[in-house]
């Protein structure tokens, strides 16, 4: 049997060589940063008017904005996960990974580790052009860092959805556009662009369950202030669930088609 | 996953590095193995030969532990399939059709990865990695990314890395499908010499001249069931006797020769090939070539013109042909 060492040794292995990946194609991370920078410029500047009206008091609409498309970039960011191990998957990589006497979960470990290490270079990336753009955190370095944690952390637990449909799928071009499926309808019906109360009282139900919003509303809490225990509990609630639920389900389905 | 015990049905054959009884898989309605029974003896070479299709790859998957059998047992390198995949895995090297390296690293950084997932010591692995990378004439190209590399220096690689972990039984699955044929010979230098040094060897190819080069035993694979095994010549001599093949100058007149030809062989002729497109007729005869004389009197008699006349040994071509009564693949040579 692999002991937790070697396992932990294997998926960093894995995770080394997923990573040299972005190391040489860099346009990779610049492609994947522009897309949520383009977000905040086009949001902040040509909704910013509207929404502000919407917003709470002496709050920017920029620091709404924010925590909100950082919810969005992690979970575009996470869909990169069924692509990936659906290219190793026809590549015959996962073939050779299995032939050999490392630990089985290092795969699955091993890309979902490296998406949320890519994940980390893209918010930081987009906070920056964002305190270029006016954003500022009215908190503090702690609430700061939990709610990088946070955001991450979803990241990492959508990471496993996404691994599920890749696997299931086992075709890149088909994981790919059958993520967005999905995810689109998910981040636009939350609190990522717009306070709920502007929309229709049926879609607000909706949204004000929908994870995007919870872990938007623990980061806006985070960085904006105000009482963080609720968001923050409704956050991490939704996050173990989505991971408890979706592990096992990966791992399952990369046992049975790998 | 410790068992260290023999394992019912499958004795440990004296010195076989793979053994298989029965395998048998399943893949919705396709029965892809129909019950294989295999056995490779340490340091040999077993060339598992047959069409697309065939199961060659589910029975390389299955005893490298990626599929697990519907039914029957096997060991490979004394460790049992279903019950010891961890030190199975551990003892064995595979090499796949489409070569699985990664584009992106570099080769070295390609073995390296392998090493390290074999859990190899790091030093044992940086000396691994230089040897392999200088017998198979990669150390110019060692830090480029594979992106960069032809298809032949992927095989290569992808060789390479299989053999980082000194394995003692090593399976390659179609190793040259779709080289072209200078990097094809070349690999079968490679091949070669692994075999000079004891390395146990399951291949399996559709090409039937790799088979008649590389391996030692061939067992001739076809619709999920082992329908031949033995060497080379075993399998030639089954066929029996010559093969008498013309070529006619008219080609709408090549089944008139191949009723000539059967004709004129009489009782002798085991098996007809007819191929309208060339104009061709190969006709395998028991006994010896005299026969020819009368095929050219006979057809000269028709007024049936000949471009080309030719008596050869049966090639595994036409061994296939025998076995299965369908035509083989394109053979190495010709394939694209």
């Amino acid at each position: 049997m692999t002991t937790p060492a070697l396992a932990a040794a294997d998926a960093m292995a894995i995770t080394r060589r997923n990573l040299i990946k972005y190391l040489r194609v860099p346009n990779l991370i610049v492609f994947s940063t522009v897309q949520p920078v383009m977000f905040v410029l086009l949001f902040a500047y040509v909704f910013g008017g509207a929404i502000k009206g919407a917003l709470p008091p002496r709050v920017h609409y920029i620091d709404f904005l924010m925590p909100g498309i950082v919810v969005q970039t992690v979970v575009f960011g996470s869909t990169q996960t069924g692509v990936g191990l659906a290219e190793d998957m026809t590549k015959g990589i996962i073939d050779r990974f299995r032939s050999l006497p490392m630990a089985r979960s290092a795969v699955l470990a091993g890309r979902t580790i490296s998406d949320t290490v890519r994940n980390l270079a893209v918010v930081v990336l987009m906070v920056l052009v964002g305190t270029l753009i006016g954003f500022r955190i009215h908190t503090g370095v702690l609430p700061a860092l939990v709610a990088l944690g946070v955001a991450l952390g979803f990241g990492f637990a959508m990471s496993w959805i996404s691994a599920t449909i890749g696997l299931v799928l086992r075709d890149v071009e088909t994981a790919q556009s059958a993520s967005f499926v999905w995810i689109f309808p998910l981040v636009f019906a939350s609190s990522v662009f717009v306070p709920l109360r502007t929309m229709p009282g049926w879609l607000q139900s909706f949204a004000r369950a929908n994870p995007i919003t919870n872990v938007a509303n623990a980061i806006r809490a985070l960085t904006l202030g105000g009482a963080t225990t609720r968001p923050l509990l409704y956050a991490l609630a939704w996050l173990s669930a989505i991971l408890v639920t979706f592990a096992p389900l990966a791992t399952r389905q990369y046992r049975k088609v790998a | 996953m410790w068992s260290t015990g023999p394992v019912s049905g499958v004795d440990d054959v004296d010195g076989a590095a793979i053994v298989a009884r029965g395998l048998k898989k399943r893949f919705g309605s396709v029965l892809a193995l129909d019950g294989v029974d295999l056995e490779v003896p340490r340091g040999t070479v077993l060339g598992l030969l047959g069409p697309n299709g065939a199961g060659k790859t589910t029975a390389v998957k299955i005893l490298t532990t990626l599929l697990l059998p519907d039914e029957g047992e096997a060991r490979v390198a004394g460790f049992d399939v279903v019950r010891q995949q961890e030190e199975l895995r551990a003892a064995i090297g595979l090499a796949g059709q489409y070569a699985a390296v990664d584009e992106h690293l570099t080769g070295r950084e390609n073995i390296d990865l392998v090493g390290r997932l074999y859990h190899l010591p790091r030093d044992e692995i940086r000396r691994r990695t230089g040897e392999l990378l200088e017998r198979f004439d990669l150390v110019g190209a060692a830090d480029r990314p594979v992106k960069t590399y032809s298809g032949g220096m992927r095989r290569r690689l992808d060789l390479g890395a299989s053999l980082v972990g000194r394995p003692q039984v090593l399976f390659l699955d179609e190793p040259t499908t779709g080289l072209d044929i200078r990097s094809r010979l070349d690999l079968w230098e490679v091949i070669r010499q692994l075999v000079a040094e004891g390395t146990t060897l399951l291949l399996t190819t559709q090409y039937l001249e790799e088979a008649d080069v590389l391996a030692d035993r061939i067992a001739v694979i076809d619709r999920g069931k082992v329908i031949a095994e033995g060497t080379a010549d075993e399998l030639k001599s089954h066929v029996g006797g010559e093969v008498v093949e013309v070529a006619v100058r008219d080609r709408s007149r090549v089944r008139e020769a191949a009723a000539a030809v059967v004709e004129v062989a009489a009782g002798a002729a085991t098996q007809t090939q007819i191929d309208e497109a060339e104009g061709r007729v190969a006709v395998t005869v028991r006994g010896d070539a005299s026969v020819v004389v009368d095929v050219v009197r006979r057809l000269d008699r028709e007024g049936i013109e000949l471009a080309d006349l030719s008596v050869h040994k049966p090639t595994l071509d036409d061994v296939f042909l025998a076995l299965t009564g369908r035509v083989a693949e394109p053979t190495a040579g010709q394939a694209a």
